[in-house]
């Protein structure tokens, strides 16, 4: 009797187990689609999203941001703070501790040596690193041990996880990169195309701009993981045929990336083999003001803060020009359930969101039209204000796209029933982005008197991305037009909330700080908010495991994903 | 005849040469950054770093230098290298793109294969199309035959290829499910089923560039079989009592081919130069994605490299047709 129950209770645990613990590679094929594709797995080269994505399936940061913004631990036990001690009280040090046992996928064991290799690959002057601004303030990096990793800053970091941190920042293998150190980075295209990583797949085929096949890590730290045995990732294309393959004919799983037309979007959902998921994370379309005079009389100080702009200085233009917009209507038009209409340039994550300036919510032509009366400006026979002789006419920049192009005309519509002249422009994406000093149509030279364009920044922390309207950071000749403070704006107000989030640790005073400067920027109406942007991918229904981040790359949970039977 | 190919030949030197220049110098001179993709979160300062990484700080000539020493002095030692297990160019620099920072070559002997299976054999069914419905059409001048043959050809032609293409996968992949609408490029042929496989998922991009080309080609087959048709010779051959399948197949579609042939060759350097939008509307990742994905991202050793590649053929297809006129004319003789 007791040897049969015996018996018994061997042979069902013998059945059920399969079934209760999922096998590496018991899933087979999946197939992703990025229709921008990537160009090369080594993402420190090449800085795009795409090639993060793409790297994130093989190479791995110390500690990640999960869906939620929150930061997890990753090749590591524990996320180091002051509380338990991992971070000094100072701030000057971090100190991380990697977990026992990790492996690279060829085998041999992952150390502290490689974490410190990563960051002087990266911080090499010839090596064009794209990441390399994370490591700022890094003044060295110990490894007392196989397993323990010191990070000193040369200034107190009350916000220490800039290094290592999300995807930005992956570990890169030593013994492999070695020789591929500085100006030889460039030619390392071996390397560069089948990194060893310690991540759930490792390269198996890789081609440029057109496809990459992965296969599970035979060496990763889940014995039951990743599901996945083989991975396409596919790219070229455009957006909409890349939702199409997921929506609609069900060939692929996973697509990223889709900027499409709301009705678009719906109507490919409909057809029932996919789900359209998104993420609000900090993308905000924004219209920027410039406070300086464009004229090209002005030759060589054209666009410098040596000559003010004739009418945009006057901060009720500015206030007028933002209430005469509709965001909630734009939004609807241009994004539907994929954006919010926003009053903020920083609009998440939650504990950073001021809701001061929450009346730009609802357009008020007349409200704007008696703000430029009592302000001076009378329209004249043409239907155009002025004041002194000074038109109010706009040059309205932007890059060419669809939506942008929507949101140029219905705002200048809404703007000449105030009384404003404007004259709308859209140059090529990869010219307006570029930061060719000799184009005078670059972003950041921003010949015009408004330009429109999205922003963000990557993960949590907004203490970098606030410090972008400083006066240092404004783009003039001397800098060859490099600098994110577009607007011009320079006050000495914010450079103190700058200087004092810098020294900062705790988390409430930062956010008071952040939204204290988000509300200066905003009622200065130097930069019209206009959408919160969300992150838009479709996966299909067959596709398990899918948490959508918009913190960290998509891909950061793809050992977790199966295939739903 | 000799004399005449290797005095082209000898002249295309500098022709070449001057081509390469100028299209060196209109990359120059068009605005452009091959760090606009690089998202904004990059700061200006790194992106700094990253142009200088890629040779940008250098002056033209020296640029130029470089891409000729790369292209025509160590590209060819590789090959080489390959095919006899030399190493001529060992440690040598080669054409380095900037987008993967890989050699450029090899890049294009990857995507070769897609492209030269989808327009290759496109252009090839399109011209065997083309050319009986060209002699029946004008053979049976304004039957119905050749009012259906003109219909189609005029859909073929205006009919854009965006708008074909897309119009098939909304059919065929959506609807029907019967071809896939993206292409596998890691697909390898060796049995049965994976050859059925190729098939269908190069249906699709085929039948569209085919329509594209027999629209073209039967066009101009038609009017040089009507230009011919009605000449004396013709007449002659009637009177002498050949047969009317000798009159029209030997005498009058041998002379009437000579401008068709000259369409035909010119067309082939397009083959290789892929089919852009084609490609991208089927996701073929070929030669023509290759290049307007380089010219979106600046990508100024990959445009150079691929439009010289395209030139070349340009001028050595055009010596093949004058060649071929000879062939087809024993009249026509250059020396």
């Amino acid at each position: 009797m007791k040897i049969k129950t015996i018996l018994m209770g061997a042979a069902c645990a013998f059945a059920m187990a399969p079934a209760a613990f999922a096998e590496r590679g018991a899933d087979g094929h999946l197939n992703i689609i990025y229709w921008q594709a990537p160009s090369t797995m080594n993402q420190y080269l090449s800085g795009g999203n795409k090639e993060q994505d793409a790297a994130a399936l093989v190479n791995e940061p110390l500690a990640r941001y999960d869906a939620s913004g929150a930061i997890v631990p990753w090749l590591v036990d524990e996320v180091p703070t002051v509380e338990n001690g991992g971070v000094s009280a100072d701030l000057k040090t971090i100190t991380w501790k990697l977990t026992e046992g990790l492996k690279w996928s060829d085998g041999t064991a992952l150390t502290s040596e490689d974490v410190k290799f990563t960051w002087e690959y990266c911080t090499n002057p010839d090596g064009g690193c794209a990441s390399s601004n994370y490591f700022d303030g890094v003044a060295s990096i110990d490894t007392p041990d196989n397993r323990t990793v010191v990070i000193h800053f040369a200034e107190p970091k009350p916000f220490p996880y800039g290094p290592f941190v999300g995807a930005s920042t992956p570990i890169i293998q030593k013994a492999q990169f070695e020789n591929c150190v500085g100006a030889k980075a460039q030619e390392c295209t071996t390397e560069n195309f089948n990194p060893i990583g310690t991540g759930p797949f490792v390269v198996t085929d890789f081609r440029p701009n057109d496809v990459i096949s992965f296969k599970a890590n035979e060496n990763y730290r889940d014995p039951n993981k990743p599901a996945f045995a083989t991975v396409t990732f596919k790219g070229g294309g455009d957006a909409q045929a890349a939702g199409r393959s997921v929506l609609e004919t069900g060939e692929f799983d996973y697509a990223w990336n889709l900027q499409l037309s709301p009705d678009v979007l719906a109507s490919m959902e409909s057809a029932g083999k996919g789900t359209v998921i998104k993420g609000f994370g900090t993308s905000v379309e924004r219209i920027m003001i410039n406070l300086t005079d464009v004229s090209p009389d002005l030759g060589d100080e054209r666009g410098t803060i040596k000559h003010p702009h004739p009418f945009l200085t006057d901060i009720n233009v500015r206030k007028a020009l933002s209430m005469a917009i509709d965001r909630a209507l734009l939004t609807k038009i241009g994004y539907g359930e994929t954006g919010k209409p926003t009053c903020n340039v920083l609009p998440a994550p939650a504990i950073y969101v001021s809701t001061a300036n929450d009346s730009c919510l609802t357009q008020d032509i007349e409200g704007a039209n008696k703000l430029l009366e009592d302000a001076g400006w009378v329209k004249g026979s043409d239907g155009i204000r002025a004041k002194d002789g000074v038109r109010l006419s706009v040059l309205y920049q932007t890059s060419t796209n669809a939506v942008r192009q929507k949101y140029q005309a219905a705002i200048k519509q809404w703007w000449n029933q105030i009384g404003v002249e404007v004259e709308l422009r859209n140059i090529s994406a990869s010219v307006f982005f570029g930061s060719d000093p000799g184009s005078n149509d670059t972003f950041q030279k921003f010949f015009a008197d408004v330009e429109m364009y999205t922003n963000n920044f990557n993960g949590t922390d907004p203490e970098n991305y606030m410090a972008s309207w400083t006066c240092a950071q404004i783009p003039s000749p001397e800098n060859q037009w490099q600098g994110n403070n577009m607007p011009r704006f320079c006050n000495e107000d914010y450079e103190a909330l700058v200087k004092e989030m810098s020294v900062t640790g705790d988390i409430n005073k930062r956010a008071e700080l952040a939204k204290a400067m988000n509300d200066m920027l905003m009622q200065n109406y130097i930069m019209l908010p206009i959408t919160h942007r969300a992150s838009v991918s479709a996966r299909s229904n067959t596709l398990g495991g899918v948490d959508m981040n918009v913190w960290d790359s998509q891909m950061w949970n793809v050992a977790d994903w199966t295939r739903a039977k | 005849m000799l004399t005449f190919t290797i005095r082209r030949l000898l002249l295309a030197i500098p022709t070449l040469l001057f081509i390469a220049l100028v299209i060196f110098s209109l990359l120059k001179l068009a605005p452009g950054d091959p760090t606009a993709n690089v998202p904004l979160t990059v700061p200006p300062e790194v992106k700094a770093k990253m142009r200088e990484a890629l040779g940008l700080g250098q002056p033209n000539y020296v640029q130029f230098y470089k891409w000729l020493v790369q292209f025509f002095i160590i590209e060819p030692q590789v090959m080489i290298d390959h095919f006899f297990g030399t190493d001529f160019a060992d440690g040598k620099l080669r054409v380095i793109s900037w987008q993967w920072r890989g050699p450029v070559m090899d890049v294009v002997v990857q995507r070769l294969p897609q492209t030269l299976w989808v327009v290759g054999l496109s252009y090839v069914v399109g011209a065997m199309i083309a050319i009986p419905i060209g002699v029946i059409s004008a053979y049976k001048q304004y039957s119905w035959f050749d009012q259906i043959g003109t219909f189609i050809s005029m859909i073929g032609f205006s009919v854009p290829t965006f708008f074909t293409g897309l119009l098939l996968i909304v059919i065929f992949s959506v609807y029907l499910g019967w071809f896939p609408s993206i292409y596998d490029t890691t697909l390898v042929v060796n049995d049965w089923p994976s050859f059925v496989k190729q098939l269908k998922q190069i249906a699709m991009p085929v039948f569209v560039l085919a329509l594209y080309n027999a629209a073209q080609i039967s066009r101009f087959m038609r009017a040089s079989m009507l230009d011919n048709l009605n000449q004396d010779y013709v007449r002659t051959a009637r009177a002498k009592g050949l047969s009317e399948r000798v009159v029209v197949l030997v005498h009058v579609l041998r002379n009437s081919m000579i401008p068709v042939v000259t369409v035909i060759a010119l067309g082939v350097p397009g083959v290789f130069g892929g089919a852009i939008i084609t490609e991208q509307v089927f996701k073929v990742n070929g030669i023509g994605d290759m290049l307007i994905k380089a010219i979106e991202a600046n990508d100024l050793p990959t445009v150079q490299t691929l439009t010289f590649i395209f030139a070349f053929l340009i001028v050595i297809f055009n010596l093949i047709a004058d060649i071929l006129y000879g062939i087809l004319d024993p009249r026509i003789r250059y020396d």
